[in-house]
């Protein structure tokens, strides 16, 4: 029980790390490099609002959010976009993103850094909680419930509502999507701009109970990248049942076998997987 | 066999040659960014024999690269073997270790197989940590050797230019011919009966090798090894970025990315001792907007407004 | 060198970088000491090195000038700081070391953050004969690395010592009857945690310990919580952590939601500091660390007062204060020689003794035998409770709680 809880909660906090990413990248088509900065900057935001004003990070949430939607809307207009047009093919176009995403990645890095250079340290909802049985941390489950709610509210919109049905068009086939009159461009740039304000959302959360600093990003670049490529590419499903599935087996193996295996034996499913199902749990094969 | 391409080699083995008298010119500043610059020239051409003609981007280039770093620092800290020894043990750990990769991904393409070398990086890195600690113990891994930074210099030289050599050669054979083929669509080269499966891992083979061995090289240089540093993710992906930078349809195109790059890199860090890595950035972006086509493309462009 | 300078430099292209960065700094005068510093910026140990190297580099020279600079024979000059960000990165910090060697010309170096920095830098600062006045870079090598590095200092202590003190503290806990003999022992598998781990292990068992729990964690773990409750399972007296600065936030945040109940409770590297006490509040009351300091010695409690007033920060509670004194260890030994003559510098340093913030220094086989190695979070103040040649160490009290 005390696996299945604690389990759970770290996957609720990986799927926070990766949807984001999974709507950038399944559907933009942008290989965002610099989406783990977006969550240290979440997580900043969220650090220096608490220390100099006495800020709930949910609140912090509730601000970063439109903001940061605003911010990568922008980003991929200027920025991205640009790119896109350019680009002949897919691998072209993910040569470009890799490039582009990753001098951003450096970039924020360097705000952030001159911002902030320590550790964003605080204390918020550091208090035990007692579940089914199982204690665990207040703040952990604060985020893992915003993720559930997150995570429902992306899968209901994409799969009953037009704007999401219109996205999960364009994730499947741009140019067929381009062909049934969807506004591809637009439908790109909405993507981009919500996945970054999920990513950032995330890391507000995520800073209540992890200590990171400004260069700490790259680290949950390549989680998210694990948990998007182990779910399937477009599909956010899959990206959370990964998210759930990584944070479940982590903790079993540290529970039960060694905490100093639970990297080897994540990174060990996901290769497993892979080698299974090469184009992830819920990804389609490629035509 | 065609002028150009002897015209190519003769060229590289004249720079070769010119490249091998900088130890002698500078010894120190200027030594060591051509020690950095060296490295990250024999890691990205290795990078692109595999990745260049197959289209397949590898971030394994930090698990090879910390393989050999990270062998010979155990190997000479904790056995007392000599580092000659480790030197020519350790690269083949890698080529076992990417004929294995090799022989797993072949089912994988695109954004798929990308990722799954990172992951394969980090869990090695888990692997080699977690196995240190419960099993060998250390008292730290030192990597002390009498090399200086010109020994170290003419190592990389020396491993580029027999990584350029074979590439090279590679391209003239028929496996090159298989690559290029498989690079353009793996469905026609299967059906020309074209053994992909063995082409891909043997080219993987060759990179791994390279690349563990100039990790070997390295941690001399590196004096103190940690794991977390030599199986370094950000080295993946700094050696990816300077290949496309440079252009990955040449084989020369990462030796045109890395210079820029360094000296680029350089002059930031210098320029900005207090927000480098902030204009670093923005040099990536301006890289990609203005120059599209690599380095490789700048070059030939160049190049054909001369001719034209 | 101003932004505009440098953007105009940057936009006259590549082909002037060679002759650039062969040009820059060679105009100016020579009526300063030059002292080169770099440390990290960005990466991993960033966050440590914003703590204790930087702002101690800050509060140095500010001080040396606003006195008229250091006293030479040829009257007083100002320092003047070269720093570059190694990225965390080896490779970088090589050519940053190069380059303050041979294209500014620094007269001295302050030495770099962390072991691995040390070590791998010690070449140069070899090879160019500048004295490397070691701070935070604690190892077992010590004897080895200044047998081949003639200009190498140690300031902060060997790997054994560091362990030696925590097995002092434990065992005088054991003797008063404070804590039983059992101890669960966790480690980051990262190279000096796993270091740590393995001088421990011996020790303890020598000492009589019990080790009921033995594991390690990752690099990065995001979930500490199946740790800290193996280890109360396991029901110890003391919890020993050989930890990083995340996870010694990580693993003390999940004792206290755990209700961890221990005897003693040590956490590693970043227990010392302010941040740690600033987080956990008077939760952490009586948690054991890496380092401590006496904030009560007069020299100590003047020289926190002038870092915060200058940096706008408080000094951690360990390394901040031998930074600074390394720091007036050069000081004081160019003063002494008279001249930037480095070679007559790192000999003065052999010879002489230095009044420093840590007290009275001095070299013994280019180790200086003088710091802390357990401190004590009691009341709000990180105090020292078991030191290598220092006097004041407060007594040990016994963790009653996190509340």
């Amino acid at each position: 029980m005390d696996i299945l809880v604690s389990g759970l909660l770290l996957g609720g906090t990986y799927a926070l790390v990766a949807m984001g990413l999974n709507l950038q990248y399944g559907v933009a088509r942008i290989m965002n490099l610099a989406s783990g900065e977006m969550l240290v900057l979440g997580a900043l935001a969220a650090f220096w609002l608490f220390t100099t004003a006495q800020l709930s990070p949910v609140l912090t949430m509730i601000m970063v959010a439109p903001l940061a939607f605003i911010g990568n809307w922008l980003i991929y207009q200027l920025l991205l976009r640009p790119l896109v047009k350019r680009a002949k093919n897919q691998g072209q176009l993910e040569v470009d993103s890799i490039l582009a995403t990753f001098g951003m990645s450096f970039a924020l890095v360097g705000i952030m850094v001159a911002i902030h250079g320590e550790y964003f340290t605080y204390s918020y909802l550091a208090n035990p909680f007692e579940i089914l049985g199982t204690t665990v941390a207040l703040n952990r489950f604060v985020a893992f419930v915003v993720a559930l709610i997150i995570g429902v509210t992306l899968v209901l919109w994409l799969n009953f509502t037009r704007p999401g049905t219109a996205v999960r068009a364009v994730s499947v086939n741009t140019e067929a999507a381009k062909l049934v009159g969807i506004n591809v461009p637009r439908i790109s740039a909405l993507s981009f701009a919500l996945g970054g304000a999920v990513t950032a959302a995330g890391g507000t959360l995520i800073s209540t109970f992890i200590t990171l600093d400004a260069s700490v990003g790259v680290i949950f670049t390549m989680k998210a990248l694990i948990i998007v490529i182990m779910g399937g590419v477009g599909d956010m499903r899959g990206s959370i049942i990964a998210a759930l599935l990584l944070g479940l087996v982590e903790t079993a193996v540290a529970t039960l076998i060694d905490p100093g295996l639970t990297l080897v034996s994540a990174y060990l499913i996901f290769l497993g997987i892979l080698l299974f199902r090469p184009q992830g749990l819920f990804g389609k094969r490629a035509t | 066999m065609t002028g150009s391409g002897w015209k190519e080699i003769g060229l590289a083995a004249g720079l070769v040659i010119l490249a091998a008298f900088v130890p002698l010119v500078t010894d120190g500043y200027w030594l060591s960014i051509a020690v950095t610059a060296m490295m990250y020239i024999a890691l990205a051409t290795a990078w692109t024999l595999f990745s260049g003609p197959t289209h397949y981007i590898s971030l394994a280039t930090g698990a090879f690269f910390g393989i050999g770093g990270y062998l010979v620092a155990t190997g000479m800290s904790d056995y007392d073997i000599s580092f000659w020894v480790m030197a020519a043990v350790a690269p083949f750990v890698a080529v076992v270790l990417a004929a294995i990769v090799g022989a797993a991904t072949l089912r994988l393409s695109g954004i798929y197989f990308v990722i799954f070398t990172l992951g394969l990086a980090e869990m090695i890195r888990g692997l080699v940590s977690w196995v240190q600690n419960n099993f060998l113990g250390s008292r730290g891994l030192y990597v002390l050797t009498d090399f200086t930074e010109a020994h170290i210099y003419w190592m990389l030289l020396i491993i580029a230019a027999v990584v350029y050599l074979i590439g090279w050669l590679i391209e003239r054979s028929r496996l090159g011919f298989a690559m290029k083929i498989i690079g353009n669509d793996e469905g026609v080269a299967k059906h020309l009966g074209i053994n992909t499966a063995a082409a891909k891992v043997a080219l993987f083979m060759i990179t791994g090798y390279f690349t563990a061995l100039v990790g070997v090289v390295i941690a001399p240089r590196y004096s103190y090894i940690e794991p977390n540093l030599v199986f370094s993710p950000e080295l993946s992906f700094l050696v990816v970025i300077m290949a496309l930078l440079g252009g990955t349809q040449r084989l020369w195109g990462p030796i045109v990315g890395v210079i820029p790059f360094t000296l680029i890199w350089e002059t930031i860090s210098v320029s900005f001792p207090n927000a480098t890595t902030f204009y670093l950035g923005l040099s990536f972006l301006l890289i990609v907007y203005f120059i599209p086509n690599g380095f490789v493309g700048l070059v030939e462009k160049l190049a054909r407004r001369r001719q034209g | 060198m101003n932004r505009r300078e440098v953007l105009a430099r940057l936009s006259t292209g590549l082909a002037v970088v060679g002759t650039a960065g062969l040009l820059s700094f060679s105009a100016l005068a020579a009526d300063t000491i030059k002292i080169g510093a770099v440390a990290p910026k960005t990466g991993p140990l960033a966050g440590g090195a914003a703590v204790s190297q930087w702002p101690n580099i800050e509060l140095w020279a500010k001080e040396v000038n606003d006195r008229g600079g250091l006293k030479l024979k040829d009257g007083q000059k100002k320092v003047e700081i070269i720093e570059y960000d190694d990225k965390t990165n080896p490779g970088e910090h090589i050519k940053a070391a190069q380059r303050l060697a041979t294209q500014d010309k620094v007269d001295f170096i302050i030495a770099p953050y962390g072991t691995g920095f040390n070590v791998a830098a010690a070449p140069i600062y070899a090879k160019y004969g500048y004295p490397q006045i070691a701070v935070t870079s604690i190892s077992d090598q010590i004897g080895e690395l200044t047998g081949r590095y003639p200009g190498l200092f140690f300031t902060l202590g060997s790997t054994t010592d560091f362990v030696q003190g925590v097995v002092h503290v434990l065992t005088g806990l054991r003797e008063k009857g404070d804590i039983g003999n059992k101890i669960a022992m966790v480690n980051v598998a990262d190279a000096f945690g796993i270091e740590l781990a393995d001088v421990a292990r011996p020790l303890f068992t020598e000492a009589g310990f019990e080790i009921v729990y033995d594991k390690s964690y990752p690099l990065g773990t995001p979930d500490l919580s199946p740790i800290i409750k193996g280890a109360k399972a396991a029901n110890p007296d003391a919890f020993v952590a050989w930890s990083y600065p995340p996870d010694t936030f990580g693993l003390t945040e999940q004792a206290i939601i755990e209700d961890f109940q221990v005897k003693a409770f040590y956490t590693a590297v970043a227990t010392a500091f302010p941040a740690y006490g600033g987080k956990f509040g008077s939760k952490i009351n009586n948690v054991l660390g890496a380092g401590g300091t006496n904030p009560d010695d007069p020299k100590i409690a003047d020289y926190r007062k002038r870092h915060k007033e200058v940096t706008g920060k408080e000094p951690d509670y360990w390394a901040s204060a031998n930074t600074y004194a390394a720091l007036e260890v050069l000081a004081q030994a160019i003063e002494g020689v008279g001249e930037a003559d480095r070679e007559k510098v790192t000999q003065y340093i052999k010879d002489h003794s230095f009044d420093t913030v840590m007290g009275e220094l001095k070299f013994e086989n280019q180790n200086s035998r003088k710091y802390w190695t357990v401190g004590q979070w009691q009341d709000g103040v990180f105090r020292g409770v078991d030191a290598v040649n220092i006097d004041g160490a407060a007594p040990v009290r016994v963790k009653e709680g996190w509340e």
